[in-house]
């Protein structure tokens, strides 16, 4: 049998969250939540007469992830009209770009398996408007809600060099890291905010040819994208094992019984009868404004990685997480700069602030432990003020009551005690406490030094300094002997 | 006299004075337009209880001494124009009953200038038509002879202000839909460069196309009504910033040395001999005053009908497309959605259905680098036809059409033909030019002949006091229509 590999090019449509709409004045609203047709206008309910008129705040987004994606920016721009009829289209056309579009040629890397890096190509970045949203009612009635419409929406269009639907998958989602990075998109898929349609084909492994390729829309889930992927790949390997034929058309996504279905054929497909948008002038982008918006933007997750640890020596796994999200590296960041050891801090909020948030439900920019905070407690135990065990112990405490590490350490007296005659005392008790274990310790049972130590420590309350501790446990029984 | 009689800027200055009122004017012409309009139909809708109001606060604020531009001087708008809370139709059936919830640009300036609104008046469907035959409503007629169309688009505004039922008015000039009526009615209509007024609040018909222009009884009041609707504007991203120019100051009349062009392609076989004659004898005129005539050539200029008809009506086809029942206008209700939409949008008339498919043609796969793409390429050869020629002249003197008023019903069935009524000015709106129509000579059926002046790029104060000259040596200008008493049917 042939052995296949997968030809996948994704096209992301990614809503841009600016303060107002492409085309007009209107806010851009959370379509969930907010009531129907309640950030709406003439302009983007296309009545006669009215005009769009470019919300450059939106290109410069659409400029950021065009540079994060390392697209070239082109500097004469032309929107187009593309026609089509929806009654969720109010124009009865989108302004999009067709020839000369916003940027092209880029790439983004991926990491499908550690070690294999994989760039893959950005073929173009384009601007355009989104549409409305329609709701079939259940007495045949259609319903149109325009909150949408008009919102700045960006469309990626990948090169089709994925392989598998693992690699879709990655791509897809470090590509969603990035958007959130550079805080033009929330990422959430539910929404419809982020739209992710692969384009799959196969052929013969070893081979470069490009086959007759499928689309498959209204993926709402990374997971779902990643299943659809791989039933597509797997259908198509069918069909052209049984003699078949790949039929061009656009298919959907059945979640009851995981598999995609034939929504459209080729035949239908529309004729967009693109033109040059009469009512906008061309855009200029010159290299002033193109370095502007380089200069604004933020470090992304590869590099914050890589620092982490080359300069601050984390391991991969740490560096990882603590890049995944944008408000985490940068909280991570802060308590760095606040004099903060980073693998000290890495620790702390990784293992247990992060525990601690996933019980509560919040975020980090939702609790009362601040960066500043974090840092205070490790230099605590920097100082031996207080040891590791007790560290934990006080974060919880900060974390519950907003609190000081040093407030909670005073208060409550942990402050670790280091005076040997307090110890010594703690130590000698221990050993007229326990007889028995004084006797096999002299017989030769070493291990038993942790035991007296356990016992000195629980007698202290756990803030005698455990290097104190152990030097005078081992003293004092090795005068026994 | 009758306060009819007076042009805009003579009502203006007695409004001013005091010798007059806003009330006085404005109930005058809206008596005239009852007893003259059943016959012309210039109007499709008379806002007379809305023109009577807004006379009646000019004329508090016209005591109070304020000295806006058109203070109490009532004006006419042609209904493809928005106008808030009234009616806007665009002369079709599918916006029937369609009240905007906002004022056009134009509309917006009128008003800050103090102007009274009479009402709307006819227009060609969407504004495609030279005849106002097109109008989904009513036929205008022409009323220097009744049976003949008034020209078109802009028909209704340019025989209400021929006709003295409005002191100036409002159009639209996407093919010569100001210029040309302007000939066929004898009055003064400008067309300025392509953004030189916003076109925020006029329904699109080809928007790279489409610029509001102005109609007077003569240049002056032309002129007066121009310089309130110019301005820019944000709000329409191909409005132009450009400096303040005071355009009533440069009427001057002086065109001492001002390099005529006149161009070969326009004086072709097809125009009518009276046409020509009146036409060559203004540039005769022209040279009297002192300016020199010069033959140059628009080479391109036989391109620019097929270019016009493939560019016009594929942005059509886009702009038209949003005419489908769900948000506004009228809905005819059929079995789902699609077919309702389908049916609503049989109320579309034939030359706009027409349009839409030629359009949708010229746009389709396989057929866009033929038609569309071509059309571009040309269009920037026309272009450059009028830069070359303005480093040689100032203004090109042409004529504006090559027939005086036909009668109706003469060519509803040949739309070629139709077509051919726009074949001079249609040139100019494919190029970055301005252009102006004057009254320049009456044929033996007594029916007015138009002299078209063109200017450079934003150059509309030159073809202005160009116009301006020739109007003070002539009196064509002073001659007004003799109006059938229609009344009757009241």
């Amino acid at each position: 049998m042939t052995e296949y590999e997968g030809v996948i090019g994704l096209e992301v449509h990614a809503e841009l969250l600016t303060e107002s709409k492409m085309f007009c004045g209107c806010r851009v609203v959370d379509s969930v939540e907010e009531d129907p047709n309640r950030a709406v206008c003439p302009v983007c309910l296309g009545m006669p007469g009215m005009l769009p008129v470019l919300n450059r705040r939106a290109v410069e987004y659409a400029m950021r992830v065009a540079l994060a994606l390392n697209c070239t920016i082109h500097p004469h721009n032309i929107f187009a009209r593309k026609n089509y009829f929806y009654p969720d289209l109010p124009k009865a056309y989108q302004i999009s770009q067709y020839e000369l579009p916003l940027a092209t040629g880029g790439w983004l890397e991926i990491e499908p398996e550690l070690g294999v890096v994989r760039r893959i190509g950005v073929r173009r970045v384009h601007m355009e408007e989104d549409t409305g949203k329609l709701t079939h009612t259940e007495n045949g009635g259609s319903l149109v809600d325009y909150n949408r419409s008009g919102v700045p929406l960006l469309e990626i269009v990948s090169e089709p060099d994925l392989h598998s639907a693992e690699e879709a998958y990655v791509y897809a989602t470090k590509l969603r890291q990035i958007l959130r990075y550079l805080d033009v998109n929330s990422g959430d898929l539910e929404k419809g905010v982020l739209r992710v349609e692969p384009n799959i084909s196969i052929r013969p492994k070893g081979t470069d040819q490009l086959n007759t390729r499928t689309e498959v829309k209204n993926l709402n889930s990374f997971r779902i994208l990643f299943l659809a992927t791989e039933y597509e790949l797997e259908r198509q390997a069918n069909v052209l094992d049984n003699g078949g034929e790949i039929v061009q058309e656009t298919r959907g996504w059945n979640e009851a019984d995981k598999r995609t279905f034939s929504q459209r054929i080729k035949e239908d497909a529309h004729d967009y009868r693109y033109f040059p948008e009469p009512d906008l002038p061309p855009l200029h982008i010159d290299d002033a404004w193109i370095e502007r918006v380089r200069a604004e933007l933020p470090e992304l997750p590869d590099a914050k990685i890589a620092r982490y640890r080359n300069d601050w020596g984390l391991s991969r796994y740490d560096a990882e997480l603590l890049a995944d999200e944008k408000v985490t590296a940068e909280w991570f960041e802060a308590a760095v700069a606040a004099g903060g050891e980073p693998k000290a801090i890495a620790n702390l909020l990784l293992n247990n602030l992060f525990k601690l948030m996933n019980e509560s439900g919040q975020s980090l920019d939702e609790i009362d432990v601040s960066p500043e905070g974090l840092v205070a407690l490790t230099e605590l135990v920097e100082q031996q003020t207080i040891n590791n065990n007790i560290a934990k112990s006080v974060l919880v405490e900060m974390f519950e009551t907003g609190d000081s590490a040093e407030t909670i350490v005073r208060a409550k007296g942990l402050a670790q005690v280091s005076d040997s005659d307090a110890i010594l005392a703690a130590v000698q008790a221990a050993i007229d406490q326990n007889p028995a274990q004084v006797q096999q310790y002299l017989d030769g049972k070493d291990k038993l030094m942790g035991f007296f130590v356990g016992q000195v420590m629980r007698a202290m309350k756990g803030k005698a300094n455990p290097g104190v501790v152990n030097q005078l446990v081992e003293q004092e029984l090795d005068a026994l002997k | 006299m009758d306060i009819t009689d007076l042009t805009l800027i003579e009502l203006r200055d007695a409004l001013r004075a005091g010798a007059t009122s806003s009330f006085v004017a404005t109930q005058a012409m809206i008596d005239r337009i009852v007893t003259y309009d059943n016959a012309l139909c210039s109007y499709l809708n008379l806002t007379d209880q809305d023109a009577l109001q807004q006379a009646s606060d000019a004329d508090s604020r016209l005591a109070d001494g304020e000295e806006l531009p058109l203070l109490g001087v009532p004006i006419a708008v042609k209904d493809i124009i928005c106008t808030s809370g009234v009616e806007t139709t665009a002369g079709s059936k599918i916006l029937e009953g369609f009240i905007p919830p906002y004022d056009a640009f134009v509309v917006e300036k009128l008003k800050e200038a103090g102007a009274v609104i009479l009402g709307k008046t006819n227009t060609d469907e969407f504004a495609m038509g030279s005849s106002t035959e097109n109008s989904a409503y009513v036929t205008t007629h022409n009323p220097w002879d009744v049976s003949r169309v008034p020209g078109g688009s802009s028909g209704g505004s340019a025989a209400a202000v021929a006709a003295r039922l409005a002191y100036g008015a409002l159009g639209t000039d996407t093919g010569g839909s100001v210029r040309q009526p302007a000939s066929f009615c004898g009055v003064v209509g400008l067309r300025p460069t392509y953004g030189r007024v916003s076109r925020w609040g006029v329904i699109a018909f080809a928007s790279s196309l489409d610029q509001v222009g102005t109609f007077g009884r003569n240049v002056a009041d032309c002129t007066a009504l121009f310089q309130v609707i110019t301005g820019h504007d944000r709000r329409d991203s191909t409005s132009l910033d450009v400096p303040y120019e005071n355009f009533e100051a440069v009427l001057t009349g002086d065109v001492a040395g001002l390099r005529v062009g006149i161009p070969q392609e326009y004086f072709i076989a097809g125009i009518e001999p009276e046409v020509e004659a009146a036409v060559r004898t203004a540039i005769d005129k022209l040279a009297e005053l002192g300016a020199e005539i010069v033959e140059i050539s628009l080479p391109h200029t036989e391109y620019a009908l097929p270019v016009y008809y493939l560019i016009a009506p594929a942005e059509a086809s886009a702009n038209l497309a949003r005419y489908d029942g769900v948000r506004y206008g009228p809905r005819l209700k059929a079995d789902d959605m699609i077919a309702t939409v389908k049916k609503t949008r049989s109320l579309f008339g034939a030359e706009p259905k027409r349009r839409i498919m030629l359009g949708t043609y010229a746009l389709s796969a396989g057929y866009y680098d033929a038609y569309y793409g071509r059309a571009l390429k040309a269009r920037t050869l026309i272009k450059n036809d009028f830069k070359r020629a303005f480093e040689q002249v100032d203004v090109i003197a042409t004529p504006t059409s090559p027939t005086t008023a036909f009668k109706i019903g003469a060519k509803v069935d040949d739309p070629l033909s139709m077509y051919l009524s726009d074949i001079f000015t249609l040139s100019l709106n494919l190029s970055a030019s301005c252009g102006l129509s004057l009254p320049c000579g009456f044929d033996s059926n007594g029916l007015p002949i138009g002299l078209q002046l063109i200017g450079d790029t934003l150059q509309e104060a030159t073809i202005l006091n160009a116009a301006y000259a020739y109007e003070q040596a002539t009196d064509w200008h002073e001659r007004a229509p003799v109006l059938p008493e229609s009344s009757s049917e009241q």
